[in-house]
């Protein structure tokens, strides 16, 4: 059957171009791989092949012809035994549905004038009244989440810079390697690209890797496998492919360390749909969330902070103990303003709080925990009792987390807020050496105390 | 056609011989249809040609077994039907349709199959190679002997991730086949203005690696080094590293005019080393096959094609829905 000859797109732009010069002529016999013309789009002069085998049986646009459409028919192939009469009975392909995306219904634009959505928080107690509970620092927290975690499952393994005969550079892995041997506690060469991509194939053969950066702020080398492999494989696979792993390991300032080992990278993984990002303050948290981590399906990034190792807190004594993933903590009820923080953060608005209080100014403290997701709920309910918002993280100014909270406030709790709301963060400055420096370029408690004293006009 | 030398005598069967035929004619086939959907705007964005290289997949699969595992960068189509994808699938994943492997929503360059062991397609030069050391890291943790064939370029080669990966599966012993896909130019920059060195499979040496250079245009002699790389992974040596030179007849990818060579060197090529045509010598001089058989194989193979073809037209576009799923999962994924 004879067949028509289109004119071909040969960019993801091109709409229309130039049959600058035919290469054969009716008549001529061409196999697929044979150059039959030369067009040229906005960018190139490209080389036209033949796909199909025939004779050439018309030439309808003459070389030359600029502004030819894509789609349009440029000649005629012939197939064995046809002659250039048959060419009134070729069928005309039918031209691609490129028009067919604009057809699907436009998406709804979100939050279309309607009623924002009624906040409904979950308040419950991490862990049952009555619970006995001991100290634990964040450190022990941490270590021992993962060691729960390994004996549960054979193919739960760590894997870093000095996570097994140096027992991790912050001690987070102490007593793993004796534990679990080599074949589960592994160092790695320094090659965070490299071992951050290994993790993640690792992941997608069917094992559950702890990935553990010595710092977050080495893991800017492995960020491409973190973010285009992690976290996108499960989408681009149609849903077949999932990449069970945790990241882990120190992020944010430290002390006196400078520009280069002082970053907290909550604001920029919280952007990324397919990764779960978690932050906690205290060892309960560490411990409960790091659990959740090792059990969730997804790629999860977990942002600790060298500064809270050492800190002690209540955790449950119990066989079990794991907190959920997109449930904030309040840690302190009050009713003129709500301060929202997570990770180190929470230090400054905990002492912040106590300082208002001696002034009776009664402040609500949430501690967000994992800032993907994110439980805007509990925030919701809170500024829709207290009025007034101010947030606290270590990051920097621009596109944060608190950016973000204000402006889902402004969405679903326009009508509620009594003041602007104030976000504290880092400064917009990389982080110096000189101490009075560092401590200027971080936020403080004083600086919440200042914002909440101007949100609420006192 | 003019003549090739047939330097390599015939140690396959007619039944092995006629496989290899099929196999890289479906290929060649596949992508010439997929070339001409993407000229009437079926096919978007980019769109990377395998045609010309079809002997390198098809002689390594021949070297695997079930359960052994591939991961490869973006000039994929040949990768997934050579491991037995469904080329409705593959096609109506070009077109972003829902009948596609992603169901649409990855594309040409972005396609997955649990079932064939395939994980990717990865549109990211270099980084599917630390993955595919992965993947053999999880086989030698689970204590089985599969090998991971993990293959990218010669522009690839040059990325600093491949020489983290070569330091780390040579010290784990990792069962990963290095597969180089040689054909000579990264997009439009030709090896030798890109390499230092030209002999990629010496790189491993600095780790230990054993490599070897193959000639990919030749399927027999793809497979015999297949074999022997897939012995020496499968009996826990560590990783090896096949240089497969290669050669690529179309452009870059769709829209590349192929400027950086010259019209005479892609024909010379296409007339002197096909690998196709060189096994359709094989079995009509070893009279293996009568052309009529070779006929038939290929009016078979136009079916399948022009089948797929037909599906993924047909083939509707992703339900609106599809764009808020499968960014998480709630269940454990299945991946061995």
């Amino acid at each position: 059957m004879a067949t028509e000859i289109l004119m071909p797109a040969l960019s993801p732009t091109m709409e229309e171009g130039t049959l600058a010069k035919w290469l054969v002529k009716e008549g001529d016999t061409v196999v697929s791989g044979d150059i039959m013309a030369e067009i040229e789009t906005d960018k190139a002069t490209m080389e036209f092949e033949a796909v199909d085998e025939g004779v050439i049986g018309k030439i309808l646009i003459a070389e030359g012809t600029e502004g030819v459409k894509v789609n349009t028919a440029i000649a005629v192939l012939l197939e064995e035994g046809e002659s250039a009469d048959d060419i009134s009975a070729a069928p005309a392909e039918k031209a691609a549905p490129a028009a067919a995306a604009a057809e699907a219904p436009a998406p709804t634009a979100p939050a279309k004038a309607a009623a924002p959505a009624a906040p409904k928080p979950d308040l419950s107690p991490d862990w049952p009244e009555g619970t006995e509970t001991k100290k634990q620092t964040v450190r022990e927290a941490l270590n021992t989440a993962m060691a729960e975690e390994m004996r549960r499952r054979e193919d739960v393994f760590i894997m870093g810079e000095e996570v097994a005969e140096y027992q991790g550079a912050y001690k987070i892995t102490q007593n793993l390697l004796e534990e679990f041997g080599k074949k589960r506690v592994i160092d790695t060469p320094i090659t965070e690209h490299g071992f951050a991509g290994i993790g993640v194939g690792a992941a997608l053969g069917g094992l559950r890797p702890i990935i553990e950066f010595m710092t977050w702020n080495f893991a800017m080398q492995a960020i491409d496998q973190i973010i285009n492999s992690a976290a996108k494989t499960l989408y681009m696979s149609g849903g077949q492919m999932g990449c069970p792993i945790v990241f882990r390991g120190p992020n944010g300032a430290a002390a006196r360390v400078g520009a280069q080992h002082s970053q907290d990278y909550a604001a920029w993984y919280a952007q990324i749909p397919g990764l779960k990002v978690v932050q906690p303050y205290s060892a309960s948290d560490a411990k409960g969330l790091l659990k959740s981590a090792i059990r969730d399906p997804n790629p999860v990034i977990f942002l600790e902070n060298e500064i809270l190792y050492g800190r002690s807190f209540d955790v449950p004594v119990m066989d079990d103990f794991t907190v959920p993933f997109g449930k904030a903590r309040v840690w302190r009820e009050g009713t003129d303003v709500t301060i929202v923080s997570f990770g180190i953060g929470m230090t400054y608005a905990l002492e912040a709080a106590e300082k208002l209080a001696e002034d009776g100014i009664d402040a609500e403290v949430i501690d967000l925990r994992t800032l993907r997701p994110i439980d805007y709920d509990t925030v919701i309910a809170s500024v829709m009792k207290t009025n007034r918002c101010v947030t606290v993280e270590e990051g920097w100014p621009v596109a944060s987390i608190g950016n973000h909270i204000s402006a889902t406030l402004m969405q679903r709790a326009f009508d509620y807020l009594d003041a602007p709301v104030i976000n504290c963060t880092g400064k917009d400055v990389p982080m110096p050496y000189a101490a009075n420096l560092e401590k200027l370029a971080l936020t403080s408690t004083a600086e919440v105390v200042d914002a909440v004293r101007q949100v609420t006009y006192r | 056609m003019a003549a090739r030398k047939t330097t390599s005598k015939s140690n396959a069967s007619a039944e092995e011989l006629k496989a290899f035929y099929h196999d890289m004619l479906l290929i060649r086939r596949f992508e010439e249809k997929a070339g001409q959907l993407y000229g009437m705007g079926l096919i978007g964005g980019f769109c990377h040609l395998y045609i010309g290289q079809e002997a390198v997949v098809v002689g390594l699969e021949a070297a695997a077994k079930d359960g052994d595992k591939r991961i490869t960068t973006y000039r994929d189509h040949g990768h997934m039907l050579a491991c037995g994808m469904d080329p409705n699938g593959v096609m109506a994943e070009l077109t972003g349709r829902e009948g596609g492997y992603s169901r649409g929503k990855g594309g040409s360059m972005h396609m997955f199959s649990t079932e064939k062991h395939f994980y990717g397609g990865h549109g990211i030069v270099g980084a599917n190679v630390p993955l595919g050391a992965g993947l053999a890291f999880s086989d030698k943790y689970k204590g089985n002997d599969n090998v991971t064939f993990t293959y990218f370029g010669d522009g690839a080669a040059n990325q600093g991730q491949v020489y983290e990966t070569f330091n780390m599966a040579a010290l784990w012993d990792l069962p990963v086949i290095f597969v180089i896909e040689n054909n000579q130019y990264a997009m439009g920059t030709s090896q030798q203005r890109s390499t230092s060195s030209p002999d990629i499979y010496h790189r491993g040496e600095a780790f230990g690696i054993p490599g070897e250079m193959v000639d990919g245009m030749d399927v027999l002699a793809v497979r015999d080094a297949g074999q022997k790389a897939v012995d020496h992974c499968r009996a826990g040596k560590g990783p090896y590293i096949l240089e497969i030179k290669t050669y690529r007849y179309r452009g870059h990818s769709m829209s590349d005019p192929a400027k950086y060579r010259t019209r005479e060197e892609v024909q010379k090529m296409r007339d002197e080393k096909d690998a196709i045509e060189h096994v359709r010598d094989l079995l009509l001089t070893g009279k293996h096959a009568t052309e009529e058989d070779l006929k038939a194989i290929d009016k078979e193979i136009k079916k399948v094609v022009n089948a797929s073809a037909e599906f993924a037209k047909e083939s509707p576009e992703p339900d609106p829905k599809e764009l808020w799923t499968d960014i998480y999962t709630d269940i454990a994924p299945q991946n061995a």
